[in-house]
């Protein structure tokens, strides 16, 4: 049921229908010669045998969830470009670095050659000329697996002049980055493709579909994304949209990880797979380590407001978790159990946003890192009660008026929705926020307790080892 | 805070390009394309901000310009810097969640900045502390440790950084890259770390260095010049025009106690937007120079001595009235006011002065002028410009300032034909080297190539024309110019004459009359053929190219009276010196090369007893009894307007006092040109271009301590492959020979020279390239000996 | 001290050559140097700036903005021992805890003998196997004090090199594009006409 693979650490494949992850089973999934003994480049054929309108049609009503973060439907996307403008770009995010998310690396590690086949499906379907496929500069083995592949395409005739003898031609152009969380933000991403530092461009006015890379219009879409193409072009949408919800068509990777008893990452069917089935379904993380209580989790990554047991019952789907109070984001789940220092869970959180925030806004230079040294104080147990207040304060200043929250029938808390008003460029700084909001308005008597007490809870750890 | 904002109303609801919107529930119009601050600007509702500056792309990162603007959601909170207006659009600058985010933006801002107010030479104008008292929270609660850097660094000889003050707007580094094309200070490291930084022991060395102090919100960036000298209340300014070169820059000045201090500029919207190079800005200090003249001067057998006025005066007056008639010349007047060249000009035609010149053998004949003439903007919006020109980035900063930013937008196509490589050669859509003398024969080659013609058939075009190089002929340059004008439809000329009222000078009566210019006069002196040569803010034997025809001119002449601000080379040879006003120190008008005039402004009184140079004029036309009927400047003024074809703008004062007049050029019959193909070089041989450099040895700048030590000194630079043929190493010397005569000087390897040529950087400390000039000669060829 | 050199010159050249335009071949050519020296050098930087047409100025604020580019010498094996939430819950502050005592170093030191360099990192996408490490890019998983003690051991005594290049190689197989398979970049200026495939009925 729940098989694993050494090649693959983490994976877990279980018996669910499998979309981007079906070749993990093989140890020799990246190579060409499994590839395409196992269907590969089948999509790209389907798609060059039809009019590219076409193919940018299915993926439109296929309803392709770019599973970046932000969620919005790729065929759509690719439709923003403006009329007549040339040329057009693609660039691969494959900067996986939200906290807790894994699972890009995944499959870039093992099926890089997918990945390449839905490049090429996206730039024939949407008339991108040249293909950047932008790795986080840390994976070094993604990079080499997609380096390798890319060798291996171009002299099979995959990918270059003339693709499989066809009119399509293109380009794919390994590119790694160099260290920068805040880079995983689309403008950003292309800024560092410039050459430039990596700081995020304001939207408006410069939304990459029309004002991307070199100023031409850019499509910049997720490694998972992508990965879905070639099954949808072989499989075709009708087969796409059984699996999954209206809304949220198809599965979705998402990695489990913190205090459960099997931290993993599955393919999971889109929409209605709930949180309390990953945290604590047999065929998934199986329950909390040592039948701990579970005490609170990340929903989404480390951007997302924090849940508590009481919506465990909701499903993967993105409005629905927007109403309770968080986001999806990059499909990462973080569990907390009983133990957990939580001040010191959201100092992580927190001084991860300080440490990668790029610096070019005011509020998420300078509040960020006030934040970090406040909460930081207050971990150390030598807080105040103005602390606290202040952390606040530094919080509207970073973003003013209501902030979002889960519900919580024991604080008697009802849920303020997704997403926040923002005095930052992007999300990095309101990012900073979450946690601290999260883990005062869920946990408040923790604080408390760290400063009427003056004692130091396990100062170092952040949890005690089970 | 923003010097410019555009004062143009939309004409009517009407026009398209016009929206209606609100703020704070006034009804406002403004422009399609605006940013919601622009809008905000002409109104009461005034918007913070610290990284938003008019001239440059918006890049939003401050975020104190935040506002709520209603959306279909409800109100969106965005920086009004960068979301353009629209019809109906309804913005609010003061909501409480607006005044939370800006007062929450300054007290962040705030957090990491130092309370060092007290000794901030920004205390008093910086926008910080403006806005933090106008639109923060009133206290900080910021109880960590801030941000420690060492203390202000230097950048630059000019610019000092104090990176504990820096709010990190990106407003110095965006316009060094943006602006002046010149990025060498740049953000480093990351978030919280972030600094601006030069790159380890590379200086930032821009010629515009000094607008990024201007522009600076905080006392980050000083100048140093400026360091520590005054606080803002106790200065008194004016507006005023700089006239270091033709360009015109509006600029403020700024003194106190009868000192000047600075200068900023500011933005006139078809000149200079707001940015000075930094010669211009910083060589105020020459005016406070000890060195100045003081009083007049009378040569007697041991040398120059001081003199009264009455005395200098009676003697000037004495020697003009025995001067054998025709034997009189005027050599200079470019570098006074509009009233000054002309007064000079009335006293010439009393004397019956024939022989007169405002330039020096270095520019191009008067009839340039003769030309449709093209202004700054008409350059900026041409579809092509040519440029037949020296280096702008040498000679006119500002007007490489903006033909470089039109360019770098693509809204102009440079063609660019050159001896050398110059700073606008990387923005030129095609740039074409010749050698020296070719010129006629490359733009006939030019303009015949279909692309070009393709181009050029594109919209207007503007030419740019000036001397490009002080070791040929100008003629060869009028010639390529008449060749382009006659060639080319829709052709206009911006004529690029470097010296600051140059063209004021030249068209108020110092321009030659028939062939008797500069050259033909200091060849009339050396013949004994001058009595009396006054030389008029001109300094020959620095700034005529042929240094043997300075030299033989200046000794052959009987009698030699010299007006200026410092004792010259030229003017130590005087019999009579008279010390003369200097810019900031009097009253008049200029015209820059457009033939726009604008007012320049007395701020301090003059130097020790030293006058305006049309009051020596006026005095000295009485004392030989023509009285010019001039008793103030205003006087002067009136008759130009009056008597002067084109000057009749000079009366709208108004106007001439921001962005000026332009007076209108009438036609002049274009000069015959008679083009003499120049021989062919002998491939020994190397032909030289001579072109000056922004920081030579010119009195204002080497005068100026901030800037004296900035002329990179003489030299001769020859392309790579030519220094190995030469086989000498880079610095090692050469002897460079012409005609039997000869100097020494260190060779360099430059990439921007073509090979065959060798450039030579003109007036610069050490030896003197101009010992090889001929003042009839077409082109220069020397040969060039390794001799070390 | 070090341009790069002839060899790295070549690859700089054809690497420059598959962007549309040069400074977007600014953080590849980066780890070229880095490749070569172990780090960044001044000269490094000026001659990549040369290389791709930019000011030395522009090269250090793209360097220094990127956490893989060191400016100084670090060890032959830099040791990231991930502390972000995940890798936290999971007990990485013991791991640095121990790693810091077991080579004699602070975060953020290089031991005498130049071999180690330990860091202290932020999340590096392996959150479901926490708490875990990389050394010079190259994972390791769920660690205990004692696979760390492990680990060290079998990189002094070099057990590891067919797997862990030193610090500077990041990926050991470069892309390459063979001129006669590639289709080449074109400055976006030139492009203006759609892609010829987008007028077609189908490619195949």
């Amino acid at each position: 049921m729940t098989s694993t693979y050494s090649h693959a650490p983490g994976f877990i494949a279980g018996d669910r229908p499998k979309i981007v992850t079906s070749r993990f089973e093989h140890a020799d999934s990246h190579t060409l010669e499994r590839f395409v003994a196992t269907g590969g480049y089948l999509g790209l054929r389907a798609a060059l045998s039809r009019p590219a309108q076409s193919v940018h049609d299915d993926v439109k009503s296929a309803t392709v969830l770019g599973r970046g973060g932000a969620g919005f439907p790729a065929g759509v996307k690719w439709g923003l470009t403006p009329q007549g403008v040339w040329p057009r770009y693609l660039v691969v995010n494959g900067d996986e670095s939200e906290p807790g998310t894994y699972k890009d690396r995944l499959l870039m590690e093992r099926d890089p050659h997918q990945l390449i086949e839905g490049c090429l499906i996206a730039c024939y379907a949407a008339g991108l000329s040249h293909c950047f496929l932008y790795v986080r500069g840390e994976m070094a083995v993604a990079q080499e697996r997609i380096a390798e592949a890319l060798n291996e395409a171009y002299a099979a005739g995959y990918v270059g002049k003339n693709i499989l003898g066809s009119d399509f031609s293109l380009d794919i152009v390994l590119h790694w980055g160099a260290g920068a969380y805040v880079v995983g933000e689309e403008t950003a991403l292309i800024e560092s493709l410039e050459g430039n530092r990596g700081m995020p461009r304001l939207k408006p006015p410069y939304f990459p579909a029309a004002n991307g890379l070199y100023g031409q219009p850019t499509i910049v879409n997720n490694v998972e994304t992508l990965a879905n193409l070639p099954w949808l072009m072989t499989n075709g949408v009708d087969a796409y949209t059984a699996i999954g919800t209206k809304t949220s068509p198809g599965t979705r990777m998402v990695a489990v990880s913190g205090h459960v008893v099997r931290p993993g990452v599955f393919e999971i069917v889109n929409g209605t797979t709930t949180f309390r089935d990953l945290i604590y379904g047999e065929e998934f993380c199986g329950g909390i380590r040592g039948n701990n209580a579970l005490k609170a989790f990340v929903p989404g990554g480390g951007s997302a407001p924090w849940f508590t047991s009481d919506q465990l019952d909701l499903p993967f789907e993105a409005s629905q978790v927007g109403a309770a109070g968080s986001m999806l984001g990059s499909g990462a789940i973080i569990v907390m159990d009983e133990t957990t220092d939580i001040p010191a869970a959201a100092l992580t959180l927190t001084r991860f946003y300080a440490h990668e925030s790029c610096g070019k806004c005011t509020p998420c230079r300078e509040g960020v890192t006030w934040l970090e040294r406040i909460l930081s104080r207050v971990v150390d147990g030598k807080g105040t009660e103005t602390d606290l207040a202040q952390l606040i304060e530094v919080g509207e200043s970073i973003c003013p008026g209501d902030f979002p929250h889960a519900s919580n029938e024991a604080l008697g808390l009802s849920a303020v929705p997704f997403p926040y008003k923002m005095t930052t460029i992007c999300f990095v700084g309101p990012s900073a926020y979450v946690p601290v909001h999260s883990a005062l308005t869920l946990f408040r008597s923790e604080f408390e307790a760290r400063i009427t007490k003056r004692t130091m809870i396990n100062v170092t750890a952040v949890s005690v080892p089970a | 805070m923003s010097t410019t904002e555009s004062n143009i109303e939309p004409a009517s609801q009407l026009d398209p390009n016009v929206v209606s919107m609100t703020i704070n529930g006034k009804a406002v119009l403004a422009r399609k394309g605006e940013w919601i601050i622009a809008a905000a600007d002409r109104t009461e509702d005034f918007i913070p901000r610290f990284c938003y500056h008019p001239r440059m792309e918006s890049v939003g990162v401050c975020r104190q310009c935040l506002v709520e603007v209603e959306g279909p959601r409800g109100p969106m909170m965005v920086v009004s810097c960068m979301t353009p207006v629209a019809q109906g659009q309804v913005v609010r600058t003061d909501t409480d969640i607006v005044k939370r985010a800006q007062e929450g933006m300054i007290e962040l801002l705030l957090a990491n900045h130092p309370l060092d107010c007290p000794v901030c030479d920004k205390g008093g104008e910086c926008p910080l502390q403006d806005q933090a008292f106008s639109h923060g929270p009133g206290e900080s609660r910021y109880i960590e440790e801030k941000r420690h850097y060492e203390k202000p660094i230097p950048i630059s000889g000019l610019v000092f950084l104090d990176r504990e003050r820096c709010i990190l707007c990106d407003r110095c580094t965006r316009f060094a890259d943006e602006v002046a094309g010149d990025p060498l200070i740049t953000f480093i490291h990351r978030g919280n770390n972030t600094q601006v930084m030069t790159f380890p022991d590379e200086p930032f060395a821009s010629y515009f260095s000094g607008n990024t102090v201007q522009i600076c919100p905080v006392g980050a960036l000083t100048a140093e010049p400026y360091r520590f000298k005054a606080r803002p209340w106790d200065l008194q300014q004016q507006e005023s025009t700089c006239t270091t070169c033709s360009v015109g820059c509006r600029t403020v000045v700024q003194s106190s106690r009868n000192e000047i201090l600075r200068y900023q500029g500011v933005d006139s919207d078809p000149v200079n937007w707001g940015w000075l190079c930094d010669r211009g800005r910083f060589n105020f200090q020459s005016t406070n120079s000890q060195n100045r003249l003081a009083t007049p001067l009378i040569k007697s057998d041991d040398g120059l001595k001081p003199a009264s006025w009455t005395a200098a005066l009676d003697e000037t007056a004495r020697a003009l009235r025995h001067a054998q008639p025709g034997s009189i010349a005027i050599l200079g007047g470019a570098r006074g006011t509009n009233e000054d060249a002309w007064a000079w000009a009335q006293l010439a035609d009393v004397l019956g002065v024939e022989m007169r010149d405002a330039q020096l053998d270095d520019g191009l004949p008067a009839e340039i002028f003769g030309y449709p003439g093209a202004t700054i903007d008409d350059a900026c919006s041409a579809a092509t410009v040519i440029l037949l020109a020296p280096d702008l980035k040498e000679e006119l900063p500002v007007l490489y300032l903006r033909l470089r930013g039109a360019a770098e937008k693509k809204k102009i196509r440079i063609i660019e034909i050159a001896t050398h490589d110059s700073g606008l050669t990387r923005y030129a859509w095609k740039s074409i080297m010749h050698e020296p003398g070719n010129q006629v024969q490359t733009v006939q080659d030019v303009l015949s190539a279909p692309e070009i013609k393709e181009q050029l058939g594109r919209g207007r075009v503007v030419l740019v024309a000036g001397r490009s190089n002080l070791a040929e002929l100008a003629h060869n340059t009028m010639a390529a110019v008449d060749s382009i004008v006659t060639t080319v439809a829709q052709v206009s000329v911006l004529p690029v004459l470097r010296r600051g009222n140059v063209r004021g000078a030249l068209s108020l009566g110092l321009a030659p009359r028939a062939s008797n210019d500069a050259a033909a006069i200091l060849e009339a002196a050396a013949n004994g053929k001058i009595d009396c040569l006054i030389l008029l803010g001109a300094d020959p034997l620095s700034d005529v190219p042929d240094a043997d025809l300075a030299r033989r001119g200046v000794a052959g002449a009987r009698f030699i009276i010299a007006i200026d601000t410092f004792l010259t080379n030229s003017s130590a040879h005087a019999d009579i010196v008279l010390p003369a006003a200097a810019y900031g120190e009097k009253d008049g008008t200029t015209t820059n090369l457009e033939g726009r005039v604008t007012d320049v402004v007395q701020s301090i009184t003059p130097h020790a007893t030293s006058r305006p140079d049309w009051m020596m004029a006026a005095e000295l036309a009485t004392l030989l009894g023509n009285d010019l009927g001039i008793l103030t400047l205003q006087d002067i003024q009136a008759r130009i307007s009056q008597t002067v074809v084109g000057f009749d703008g000079l009366s709208v004062s108004v106007a001439v006092r921001k962005n000026g007049v332009l007076i209108s050029v009438p036609p002049v019959s274009p000069l015959q040109v008679h083009h003499e193909a120049v021989t062919k070089r002998n491939s020994y041989e190397y032909r030289l271009v001579v072109a000056r450099k922004l920081y030579d040895e010119a009195v204002a700048t080497a005068m100026s301590q901030s800037l004296s030590a900035l002329a990179t000194g003489a030299g001769v630079y020859v392309h790579p492959l030519d220094l190995e043929r030469i086989g000498a190493k880079d610095g090692s010397s050469v002897r460079i020979s012409s005609t039997g005569r000869s100097v020494v000087l260190p060779v360099y390897a430059s990439m921007s020279v073509t090979r065959g040529t060798a450039f030579a950087p003109f007036n610069q400390k050490g030896v003197d390239i101009r010992e090889l000039l001929q003042a009839t000669d077409g082109v220069t060829d020397v040969q060039i000996a390794n001799i070390s | 001290m070090s341009r790069l050199t002839d060899a790295h010159v070549t690859l700089a050249k054809e690497i420059i050559g598959r962007y549309p335009r040069p400074k977007s071949a600014l953080v590849p050519l980066l780890h070229l140097a880095q490749e070569q020296d172990g780090y960044i050098t001044r000269d490094a930087m000026v001659h990549i700036g040369q290389l791709v047409g930019v000011t030395s100025a522009e090269v250090y604020g793209t360097a220094t903005f990127y956490e893989m580019f060191k400016f100084e010498p670090v060890g032959k094996y830099v040791v990231n021992i991930c502390g972000t939430m995940s890798c936290a819950l999971m007990g990485s502050e013991e791991l640095m805890h121990h790693a810091e005592k077991r080579l004699g170093i602070k975060a953020g030191g290089t031991t005498a003998d130049g071999m180690f360099t330990l860091e202290h990192a932020e999340c590096q996408a392996a959150c479901t196997e926490a708490p875990c490490l990389q050394v010079n890019y190259r994972y390791r998983y769920r660690l205990t004090p004692a696979d760390l003690d492990q680990l060290i051991d079998d990189l002094s005594s070099e057990r590891l090199t067919h797997e862990i290049p030193p610090h500077g190689t990041v990926a050991k197989v470069r892309q390459h594009i063979p001129p006669h398979l590639g289709v080449g970049a074109v400055e976006p200026e030139l492009v203006t006409e759609s892609p010829v495939w987008l007028d077609s009925k189908a490619a195949l």
